[in-house]
């Protein structure tokens, strides 16, 4: 089945973070993932964990411009937390025949793998901004992650001069790409 | 101070904010100096791993705020409860239109099986088998054979004799011999007729109901015993999957029919039968199962009254039982001998039969 042109439109607004969007895809999916998940010897815990994640793994699909979706929107996310939650099962030793109601899936293998790959440079990075400490940490998010400008973060920082706080904003990045780089292998 | 300077250079350059005589500039240096280009590409990197950072943590955020909302508004529920009602109304909504539809074609099937249970269940147990001799009642149809046929038999036979049941039979001994099924000699004796028409008067020697097998001897001046017969008969069972095939009197005239072993029991799991698969009629009672090798293995006996081509023949071993129990009551000299050795085993089908039909009967039963 053909994502149809609604479909991709919700496609649209995930990938622009589209708070009314993702309302609307939460509501439709999350019960019958929760549904599953508890079916199959999961907890609300990890349904919650697992549909966000397969929400995180559609949403880096539809950020790439080249995505399109073969399927309907509710049938991939089904296939992903299916597989991420067998997959879970099967690390902890407690793979069970999965329970399904009769929903259809699709292979989503190669999309997971992609995502375990995003999914680790994310945690690198957060484990390496959270190691720099304060206030670089706050400094180098206020720069890079809300794009504030130089003057402002100085003074909401309390830096005399912006070539100070513009000073400071180097060293602690210089700082995060070697913790970063250290972790994070190009080849992989 | 001019490393700040060049990665602040690099970033301006990174984020397409530099004039075009800028731009050209530091491409000219980028070029020319490897150690700079290695930076703008570690550091392009660098800030793409940045950009994805900050996009999937405030959709992680959105995430988490849209799970809140919506479970304050009680739109998703934490249950650990599977089937809440909220679920199981989702799932009516979902699937209506497949149960509405799964149902009425439901509803059809059960009244297609019904109707075909009905139609195909058997009326009594005792209607699930059906003993493949030939009742007189089923002859009537042919009238005007059937007169005939009397008044040829009757100069063979006593006056007032009445025929009763009818069958297969073929000979295990030259001298005359014929093996039967108990069920087709319901009569006082019995008469039988060879290929050509010619008969010939029997003796009933021996019958025994529980294996369903009797002994026929053949009393007839007319009779030119045989040496040998051109078959032999198996002590061993056989295979399944074993091409079979058979000669028997369903009509007046001999018919030649084909199949395999199906099961190594037979109805219900008597181990005493074989099933096979093929055709069988009425007057195929007492015929004779040969393999390929014109080996007997076999005396069809009955068939699944319902199933088109489920067959049972007795297993040929049980020949040998029931001539043992006649030698051993009979003291005269004349003790049957079953041959063992076949001599058709290499001949086409066709030759085969023709060897094989002189030695197949048409067995009649009458009553006085």
């Amino acid at each position: 089945m053909k994502a149809t042109s609604n479909e991709q439109a919700l496609l649209r607004g995930l990938a622009s973070n589209d708070s009314a969007v993702i309302e609307q895809l939460y509501k439709e999916n999350f019960s019958t993932i929760q549904a599953f998940i508890l079916a199959n010897n999961g907890s609300y815990d990890d349904a919650r964990d697992v549909f966000q994640e397969a929400m995180i793994a559609l949403y880096e699909k539809a950020q790439s411009g080249s995505f399109v979706l073969t399927c309907q929107i509710k049938t991939y996310v089904y296939s992903v937390c299916r597989r991420l939650w067998l997959k879970k099962l099967q690390q902890q030793g407690r793979f069970s025949h999965p329970v399904d109601n009769l929903e259809e899936t699709i292979s989503v293998e190669e999309d997971l793998e992609q995502h375990a790959k995003h999914d680790a440079a994310y945690d690198i990075m957060d484990r390496a901004l959270k190691s720099l400490g304060e206030p670089c940490k706050s400094l180098l998010e206020g720069y890079y992650l809300q794009k504030m400008d130089m003057q402002a973060l100085a003074s909401e920082f309390g830096y005399t001069n912006a070539d100070n706080a513009k000073n400071q904003k180097y060293k602690c990045l210089m700082r995060l790409k070697k913790l970063f780089f250290a972790q994070y292998n190009i080849g992989e | 101070m001019e490393d700040l300077i060049l990665l602040e250079t690099i970033e301006k350059y990174l984020g397409n904010q530099m004039d075009a005589q800028e731009k050209t500039a530091f491409e000219l240096v980028r070029k020319n100096t490897p150690e700079i280009d290695q930076m703008v590409v570690e550091h392009a990197m660098f800030l793409q791993q940045m950009d994805q950072y900050s996009a999937v943590k405030s959709i992680k955020q959105t995430l988490t705020q849209t799970h809140q909302n919506l479970l304050e508004r009680g739109e998703i529920s934490n249950s650990q409860n599977i089937s809440s009602a909220a679920q199981v109304v989702q799932l009516f909504h979902k699937y209506k239109r497949v149960a509405a539809i799964a149902a009425s074609v439901g509803g059809v099937i059960a009244l297609f099986i019904s109707g075909l249970a009905l139609f195909i269940s058997p009326v009594s147990h005792s209607n699930q088998i059906q003993q493949l001799s030939n009742d007189i009642a089923a002859i009537k149809k042919s009238q005007q054979y059937q007169g005939k046929l009397i008044n040829e038999v009757k100069s063979k036979l006593p006056a007032g004799v009445k025929f009763i049941s009818g069958g297969s039979g073929f000979l295990i001994d030259g001298k005359g011999f014929i093996v039967t099924n108990a069920h087709v000699i319901k009569g006082t004796g019995a008469i039988v007729v060879d290929n050509n028409g010619n008969e010939y008067v029997a003796q009933i020697a021996l019958i025994d109901q529980e294996k369903d097998l009797a002994i026929l001897k053949i009393d007839d001046a007319d009779f030119t015993s045989k040496k040998s017969l051109p078959y032999s008969i198996r002590k061993s069972t056989t295979d399944l999957g074993e091409e079979i095939f058979t000669l028997g009197y369903p009509r007046n005239e001999i018919v030649y029919g084909t199949g395999y072993l199906s099961a190594r029991s037979g109805y219900e799991g008597d181990s005493l039968s074989y099933q096979l698969q093929m055709s069988a009629n009425p007057g195929n009672s007492g015929a004779p199962v040969f393999d390929n090798a014109g080996e007997v293995i076999g005396v069809l006996s009955t068939r699944e009254a319902q199933l088109e081509g489920v067959v049972f023949a007795l297993k040929s071993n049980n020949i040998y039982k029931v001539v043992s129990d006649y030698n051993a009551s009979n003291e005269g000299s004349k003790d049957i001998k079953i041959s063992t050795r076949s001599n058709i085993s290499r001949m086409s089908r066709k030759k085969q039969i023709a060897t094989l039909e002189s030695c197949v009967y048409y067995v009649k039963s009458f009553d006085k």
